[in-house]
């Protein structure tokens, strides 16, 4: 039973901060390319101030906004939920929108480029359809056999647990274009479909896992993973893809989920 | 200019375009038009739950959810649509469970479902546990769900096309030996982010699921993305929208930026405090206290603020508190928007109270429908192949507030009745003949925007224009307050004729595009300031300081905003009113 919170309480001082935004100068560098204009890419710098509470994603607008309206990235929902945003931030792939300017080396140029292993559009925009097509094709949808319950099939929270962690994925494509095995051989389905698979497989309600087992038994499917962790690393929301990975992996040599 | 033909066209992939595509798609040859990828959409930010009287954890039913929306919305709520909703409430969430969503469950294997805003036991008696939800990510799971549904079902999309006009003709009908004239859908035009290219689909029936208009405030839980181009595109072309005076603030927003932390802390046990530590929601009110609705609730934060009573070294916030709750809880049940709270603000839930102040989150208002989400072009006529659903509709089910965990039930309940009758009308309907030069408007409005070099910036007009709507469209309003907007909106639509677009290019110009959304930005402003005029009363998320009662006397009706260029006073927007719709309940004073 929750207990009811006290009508007042003393809070402490200083409580919730806030007040005055430190600001610092940074340098940020983006990797441009643009074929209508040249078949090469470069990379443009600019000098911004930004405050304390900034994100890549705010240094990109400014960009946009204030200096270079040609520059073009995806971005929609601004806070780490919709995957739009994923490019690669000094090296790493992680989303604008979520990496704080203030904790990266200010002292040093911010380096933004696209991510790595799908075709560049134009500036840090790339072509997502390769992405979504090895998501498609391991068939990401529950599918039962049977009748259906009139209501609700039960489900334990044990075994809602156990694919919980698979379900957070936004299909940003951090943790696809973060393996070097995507990056040699574009065949290979890549940790976010492989992911996606996972949240099905090792659902209670779903009928088809086998399928899918057979699916990722292919050669493009689970065994080019060389367990580099770079996925796991790399997702914004915190899946451990490399676990879910060797998951599937055991499955198929077990056949049991 | 590439021509393409369907029987039913889709305009947004949120929650409700899909729900309606993963009907329509079964039915009749569907296409969705998204200027975004369908997992991008705004739905996906939805964190608290979607209701239903399921009572699987305890005694509930749909009168009683049909009650306390009607109650929510301040009694503007068109009640038949209201009961339409709560019955259908039931079978939505099981259809999103059998298409696999991962509903947190019960010890005993049903769908768990927790407490929200305003949803009461038999009519106010008590708070009622009535969400069903998947953590603090249930948007997430249901755009994925329905994402994951229309690849089963191999619907079309086609993605980051921009729908820029609505192709309508006037077709003279006679009946009963009167003429009158309808309008008729013909199509859409639609812009290829990639190309650059215009798109015209021809199609027998448009379903318009494009969501909000966020983006006019500048503090909002809302994606960037979200600038009402739907409503903009409507209005442009004749169709009135209803009741665009009433958006919602919600309570809990990171102080500054405006990231929403959902009322579901509040469900799970938090509570808000002042500066002094008081629990101050105890008294305004004293029933259902934090879990009041959220126009109570943001309303009592912005005036502890104004009282002297905010938090923080410039008193301009108040303190969400979840210190009382088990850290294991918090995890379990709300672990995304802890962790905002830790990126974006650096605060530790367990232990400290967390900044929050309301945010701009929900349009009421929208294209006006009827409960077969048919588009209504005056008070009854029905525009013959015009879908809406979802946030750019009014059916209305919302009234002047919204009760939390209700849109995501509405999207998926009148999304669906939209793609089935979409489909159905388009299976005996022919075509209507495509309008000569069908793309001149929108190829104006774009060579206007590429080509204008008067040095103006989009993204300085849109600021101003956000800086004002948060300064006098807010919380609390008056008429000076409304009249300053208007004009200062007047003079920013009068500089957005004067606007650079830098980038030149036909590929992925997404510089282009902002100009244009702002466009429909300014328009939507200025409907919203002028209805919000024209309602000389408070009532539900609309409150005026200068008529601080409602006044169900002169403004029991709905709102009709229209484009007319003779309504110079309220900058070519004209107000009418349209009845409420009442079966059961008469209004009552609101109190919790
Ligand atoms: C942070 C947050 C939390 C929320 N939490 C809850 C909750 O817990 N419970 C609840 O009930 N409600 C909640 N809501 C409200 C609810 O999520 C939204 O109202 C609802 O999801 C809107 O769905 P939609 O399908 O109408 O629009 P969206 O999901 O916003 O989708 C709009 C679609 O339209 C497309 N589009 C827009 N313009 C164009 C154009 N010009 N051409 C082509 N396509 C276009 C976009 O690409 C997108 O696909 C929340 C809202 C927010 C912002």
């Amino acid at each position: 039973m929750e207990k009811e919170p006290a009508s007042k309480v003393e809070l402490a001082p200083g409580v919730g901060g806030g007040g005055e935004i430190p600001t610092f100068d940074i340098t940020l560098k983006v990797r441009r390319y643009n074929p209508e204009v040249s078949d090469e890419a470069h990379w443009d710098e600019w000098q911004l101030t930004m405050y304390g509470t900034d994100r890549v994603l705010d240094a990109l607008h400014k960009v946009k906004w204030e200096h270079d309206g040609s520059v073009s990235f995806r971005r929609s929902c601004a806070h780490g939920v919709c995957g739009s945003d994923a490019m690669r931030i000094n090296g790493r792939n992680r989303l604008a929108c979520k990496t704080l300017l203030k904790d990266l080396d200010t002292s040093k140029p911010i380096l933004v480029e696209p991510i790595k292993g799908l075709p560049v559009e134009k500036d840090l925009i790339v072509d997502m359809e390769p992405f979504f097509q090895s998501y498609r094709e391991i068939m990401p949808f529950l599918v039962s056999k049977g009748h259906e319950p009139t209501k609700e099939r039960l489900q334990s929270a044990e075994e809602r647990d156990r694919y919980d962690d698979t379900t957070k994925c936004i299909l940003c494509a951090a943790c696809t274009s973060s393996c070097p095995v995507f990056w040699t051989d574009g065949q290979y389905f890549g940790p976010a479909a492989i992911v996606n698979a996972h949240r099905f497989i090792f659902d209670s309600r779903d009928d088809a896992g086998d399928m899918r087992l057979e699916i990722l038994n292919d050669k493009e499917g689970v065994w080019r993973c060389r367990t580099t962790f770079n996925c796991s690393e790399a997702c914004p929301r915190g899946i451990q893809v490399t676990k879910a990975i060797s998951e599937v992996k055991q499955a198929i040599l077990t056949r049991k989920v | 200019m590439q021509v393409h033909k369907y029987d039913v066209v889709i305009v947004g992939a949120g929650g409700a375009g899909m729900r309606a595509a993963i009907e329509s798609g079964q039915r009749a040859r569907t296409a969705v038009l998204t200027k975004l990828y369908p997992t991008r959409s705004h739905t996906g930010a939805a964190q608290g739950g979607m209701c239903a009287a399921l009572a699987n954890v305890e005694e509930d039913n749909w009168e009683w959810h049909t009650f306390d929306t009607v109650k929510g919305g301040d009694y503007l709520v068109d009640q038949d649509a209201a009961e339409v909703m709560a019955k259908e409430a039931i079978e939505a969430v099981l259809d999103l469970e059998k298409m696999g969503l991962p509903f947190n469950r019960t010890p005993e294997g049903r769908i768990d479902q927790r407490r929200f805003g305003g949803h009461t036991r038999d009519h106010g008696k008590a708070p009622v546990r009535r969400s069903c939800y998947a953590a603090d990510r249930t948007g997430h799971m249901i755009l994925q769900t329905l994402y994951q549904n229309c690849v089963k079902h191999n619907v079309e999309f086609y993605n980051e096309y921009y729908v820029l006009d609505l192709l309508m003709v006037d077709q003279e009908v006679t009946e009963d030996g009167v003429t009158r004239i309808q309008k008729r859908v013909a199509g859409v035009v639609s812009y290829d982010l990639a190309s650059g290219e215009l798109h015209v689909f021809q199609a027998k029936s448009v379903v318009f699921a494009s969501g909000g208009v966020g983006k006019v405030y500048k503090t909002t839980s809302n994606a960037h993305t979200l600038t009402g181009d739907g409503m903009g595109i409507a209005f442009r072309r004749g169709i009135p929208l209803e009741d665009m005076e009433f958006f919602q603030f919600h309570p809990t927003g990171l102080a500054g930026l405006g990231i929403l932390l959902s009322e579901a802390a509040r469900g799970e046990g938090a509570i808000l405090r002042n500066s002094e530590g008081e629990r101050f929601m105890e008294r305004y009110a004293p029933t259902i206290k934090d879990l009041a609705p959220r126009d109570i609730v943001a309303r009592s934060m912005a005036n502890e603020v104004r009282e002297g009573r905010g938090a923080g070294p410039n008193k301009d916030y108040v303190l969400l508190d979840l210190t009382h709750l088990e850290p294991a809880h918090i995890d379990a049940k709300l672990p995304d928007i802890t962790e905002f709270a830790r990126t974006y603000l650096g605060v530790e839930p367990y232990t400290e109270p967390v900044p929050v102040f309301p945010t701009a989150h929900y349009a009421m208002g929208g294209i006006p429908t009827n409960i077969k989400a048919e588009v209504l072009s005056d008070n009854d006529t029905v525009v013959p192949g015009l879908y809406a659903a979802g946030e750019v509709a009014c059916v209305s089910v919302h009234g002047s507030n919204r009760l939390g965990t209700n849109s995501l039930l509405d999207i998926n309940v009148f999304g669906k009745r939209a793609g089935l009758a979409a489909a159905e009308y388009a299976l005996t309907a022919d075509f209507v003949e495509i309008p000569e030069n069908p793309t001149t408007e929108t190829e104006e409005l774009l060579n206007r925007a590429r080509s204008s070099e008067g040095g103006e910036r989009v993204a300085l007009i849109r600021k101003e224009l956000q800086d004002i709507m948060d300064a006098n469209v807010q919380v609390f309003r008056t008429e000076q307050t409304l009249v300053e907007a208007l004009r200062v909106i007047d003079t920013l639509e009068e500089r957005y004729t004067r606007i650079t677009v830098q980038d030149k290019g036909k590929r992925f110009n997404l510089d282009l595009l902002e100009a244009v959304e702002l466009g429909f930005l300014l328009d939507m402003a200025k409907v919203m300031t002028a209805a919000a005029l024209h309602r000389k009363e408070s009532r539900g998320g609309h409150f005026r300081e200068d008529y601080p009662e409602r006044d169900d006397e002169n403004f029991m009706t709905h709102s009709m905003a229209y484009k007319d260029p003779r309504a110079t006073e309220t900058s070519g927007v004209r107000l009418e009113t349209k009845p409420v719709i009442f079966t059961r309940y008469q209004p009552m004073e609101r109190k919790y």
